[in-house]
């Protein structure tokens, strides 16, 4: 296998635009996949999160009584689909709102409890009881709205499904791209090597000598590229970790989960694994009879 | 050594062997000669292993290559130096990267490498171009380069297809004597020639073919 090794990475060194060829085909085509994956994965963890805290949010008009608020409550209690509710006073909103903008003295500077509307958080047993208990809580006189998430769950969803379908096609077309573009250039150095092959067989070379070594260039090309489509996944996405995390709010999605990405890599080298090795074997069995 | 029983080999409608029966003995030194056509070629590659003759059985100790299964043939083939007239040097590798290439396919530790094709190409004389490549060498340094190639392995038979066909006389002179050196040690050495005056010269054992058949088979023989 050393010898195999060696002589792989000589047929690499000698030609070195066909190696890159490969790799940056291999690194495309596994970028374009970990993009897909972490976009599924993380849609997938936003709808989730949506999806277990089923929640509508009453907000009050001014001037609201605490009697009207039990009143509410018990009448929410009383309705089974309800698992918990929780009032948040005017103070407790500015509290809220100071947390989350405490990096923005403008927004502070401008806002008073007194501009911030009073609110009731109503948990329900599931996404399902949200409209029902939107609809009782919209005929209440003191109620001035009502934001129901459903419309995000829904939206989330349909995200969810159209990244993975358009992820499993385009990262399909990319795979089959991918291998035979690796299938045409170890068939390329087969041909080119043809001499040499020729001279190693008179010589007693065993078939799986003269094979190995083209069979090795097709999982080194999958690996370097995927390793380096990793890294640069992996670079963007820290990169833009304080950026994206503003927009994510409550949903704890980053920084990203490193097991996570330890997994795709895993995932993503015995996928390119698969794919060099079969590109190669293929063209192995096409293009070298021994 | 070598049995060819009965051996013939056709290529379509083309015979190019009929009915070959021979022996050659360890250690022997055999000319093959006759016109071009005349199956010179075809028989050492029969020996090979490269072509299956048609009919007949070919004995290389106690075995029969015509019989050997595919995944044995390389096993075979290490027992089997081979010499061509055009060199077929690798020539993105070196005088020694070439000579080692034969050891590299036996799977032999880098040391034993490096021992042997330094005993072999300080014995064929070409030491000091070891890091040249083949297009660096002259006719005769390629042609002592593919012989170290050959029998740096230490193989029972060594097959020559005219080995000094594309050599001046001096420079193939030079090549025989090598050759003939490599037989003193024991190896039996097969070669295809045209060459009248280096039959001539060696007095050895040589088999005259002409159109795929033995017409003369003489020890101390001549070539006319």
């Amino acid at each position: 296998m050393i010898r195999a090794i060696a002589f792989t990475k000589r047929n690499i060194r000698r030609t070195p635009f066909q190696a890159l060829a490969a790799s940056m085909v291999m690194f495309l085509t596994f970028l374009v996949l970990q993009i897909f994956v972490i976009l599924a994965a993380g849609s997938q963890t936003s709808l989730r999160y949506f999806e277990s805290k089923p929640q509508v949010i009453a907000f009050f008009k001014d001037g609201i009584s605490s009697q009207d608020i039990s009143a509410i409550e018990n009448a929410l209690q009383q309705e089974g689909r309800v698992t918990n509710t929780k009032f948040v006073s005017k103070e407790d909103a500015l509290q809220i709102y100071r947390e989350r903008n405490k990096n923005d003295p403008m927004l502070l500077e401008l806002v008073t409890a007194s501009i911030l509307p009073a609110s009731l958080e109503i948990s329900t047993q599931s996404p399902q009881d949200l409209a029902p208990v939107a609809e009782i809580l919209k005929k209440e006189p003191v109620i001035s709205d009502v934001i129901v998430p459903e419309d995000l769950v829904t939206t989330l969803t349909s995200v969810t499904r159209i990244i993975r379908t358009v992820g499993v096609a385009t990262v399909g077309f990319l795979m089959v791209f991918a291998t035979l573009v690796i299938i045409m250039i170890i068939g390329f150095k087969i041909r080119l090597k043809r001499t040499e092959i020729e001279i190693m067989r008179l010589l007693g070379a065993s078939s799986s000598f003269v094979r190995t070594p083209f069979i090795l260039e097709g999982l080194f090309y999958g690996l370097t590229g995927t390793a380096l489509a990793w890294v640069i996944s992996y670079g963007l996405l820290w990169y833009f970790t304080p950026f994206l995390q503003g927009y994510l709010g409550e949903v704890k999605l980053l920084p990203v989960n490193p097991l996570f990405m330890l997994a795709l890599l895993g995932g993503s080298l015995a996928l390119a694994c698969f794919v060099g090795g079969l590109g190669s074997i293929a063209a192995v069995r096409r293009y070298l009879k021994i | 050594m070598i049995h060819f029983n009965s051996v013939s080999k056709k290529f379509g409608s083309s015979l190019a062997l009929e009915d070959i029966s021979l022996e050659i003995k360890q250690g022997e030194f055999v000319f093959i000669v006759g016109p071009s056509g005349a199956g010179k070629s075809t028989l050492l590659r029969i020996l090979t292993r490269e072509l299956l003759p048609t009919n007949g059985e070919i004995l290389v100790g106690k075995v029969d290559i015509t019989k050997i299964k595919d995944r044995d043939v390389p096993h075979f083939r290490r027992k089997v130096g081979i010499v061509f007239q055009d060199f077929k040097l690798l020539d993105d590798r070196t005088v020694f990267e070439n000579v080692a290439l034969t050891l590299e396919v036996q799977n032999k530790s880098d040391e034993e490498i490096q021992k042997m094709v330094e005993h072999t190409l300080k014995l064929v004389e070409i030491w000091g171009q070891r890091n040249l490549f083949p297009r660096q060498l002259s006719g005769g340094e390629a042609q002592r380069t593919a012989i170290a190639r050959a029998v740096v392995g230490k193989p029972d038979i060594v097959l020559a297809d005219e080995p000094t066909g594309d050599l001046d006389p001096k420079t193939a002179w030079g090549v025989i004597q090598l050759l003939n050196e490599i037989n003193s040690w024991g190896t039996t050495i097969l070669m295809a020639t045209h060459n009248q005056e280096i039959v001539n010269t060696l007095k050895r054992r040589v088999i005259k073919l002409k159109a795929g058949k033995i017409v003369s088979d003489t020890k101390e023989g001549k070539y006319d």
